[in-house]
């Protein structure tokens, strides 16, 4: 198996770790952010009362997902072109000097 | 070293599956950042008072290296960026609830735990602030599981198992623990702020690794094979930069 392959398998390996609840569990929806760390708080500790509110209270899920995606789209688009920088120096190293 | 690979990726697959298989049917459940408000104020600035060092140290030895290694800063952005973009990917789990990664493994591998800590922070920060996830009283708190812990787990696993001479074994079983071992920190920090009337410190520490044990195993497997796949184009691509971090020399990582 080449190098190439390997690196698809994982791939694959992460894409079947995060499509596959969703075939598996349908009509779920997949749970609330910190609800279910903060339901448990206040079912041990009844009586306590968060002190201090988010700085930008609920913005809305669709809000959320803009925020979300701006987040990984800055995250993905740095990665990419550092990889790519890498990759096409790489190259031009071969072409230069054989 | 090949024949490594394609064990310990269809041993991960296997694992992944009989995951599913077994578990598909557990409580719903999610665990992330502790949310904003919900530590008591002392623990919160406790957390704040433990973590503000590891910070400084690390914001110091940040500059430091950008200074003595311009040419590692594009690496340093990328390690970034790797978090950046995983700590936004909130990834269906087999419980029904989601989680996400943390991606504070690469770094803490190519530059040593306490860079993470300034990145990882920057993360919680911008989360904290536009994204009502985690919060400003408790970043002290979630930069401890999440920049502090995770990072120095990662690093420390890397170390122990690159002796075996299995370099991306050793990435998958950093990011892997690192991941896990983030949520298992903010099990403890609740449990600690939170112990229960009735059992203490452990029923709570109890009740709270239930919430994410199930639910962040698969996703921990996923970020180790997340961060193998980026180490492979970094040793195919940027051996020059890996070389600067002197990953190669002694087998282990040596930085300063």
């Amino acid at each position: 198996m080449n190098k190439l392959s390997s690196n698809w398998l994982m791939v694959l390996g992460v894409t079947i770790l995060a499509l596959g609840p969703l075939f598996m569990l349908q009509g779920k929806e997949f749970g609330a952010t910190d609800g279910n760390n903060t339901a448990a708080i206040q079912e041990i500790h009844p009586d306590y009362k968060p002190w201090f509110e988010p700085v930008i209270k609920d913005s809305g899920p669709e809000i959320q997902t803009f925020l979300f995606a701006t987040q990984a789209g800055i995250g993905a688009g740095i990665a990419g072109y550092v990889l790519g920088l890498y990759k096409g120096r790489s190259q031009a190293h071969k072409k230069t000097d054989p | 070293m090949k024949a490594y690979h394609r064990k310990w990726v269809s041993l991960g697959s296997m694992a992944g599956l009989s995951c599913y298989l077994i578990l598909g049917s557990a409580d719903p459940a999610a665990a992330m950042h502790i949310a904003e408000g919900f530590l008591p104020v002392q623990w919160a600035a406790f957390w704040w008072a433990v973590s503000l060092p590891f910070f400084v140290v690390g914001l110091r030895s940040l500059t430091r290296i950008t200074k003595e290694h311009p040419e590692l800063k594009l690496l340093l952005a990328l390690a970034g960026a790797f978090t950046f973009v995983l700590s936004a990917l909130k990834i269906p789990s087999v419980t029904g609830s989601s989680s996400h990664p943390t991606g504070t493994g690469l770094g803490a591998i190519l530059f040593g735990p306490l860079i993470m800590t300034v990145l990882g922070t920057l993360v919680l920060i911008f989360q904290a602030i536009l994204l009502a996830h985690g919060g400003v009283t408790t970043l002290g708190a979630n930069v401890f599981s999440m920049a502090i812990v995770g990072p120095l787990v990662a690093f420390g696993v890397y170390g122990m198992v690159i002796r075996t001479g299995n370099q991306k074994l050793a990435v998958f079983l950093a990011a892997m623990i690192g991941n896990l071992l983030t949520y298992l920190t903010t099990a403890v920090q609740l449990a600690l702020a939170f112990p229960a009337v009735q059992g203490g410190f452990l029923a709570s520490f109890a009740k709270f690794v239930g919430i994410f044990a199930i639910t962040q195993f698969p996703l921990a497997i996923s970020e180790g094979l997340l961060t193998v796949l980026v180490w492979g184009w970094l040793q195919k691509y940027g051996q020059q930069e890996l070389q600067a971090l002197n990953i190669f020399e002694t087998g282990a990582i040596t930085h300063e």
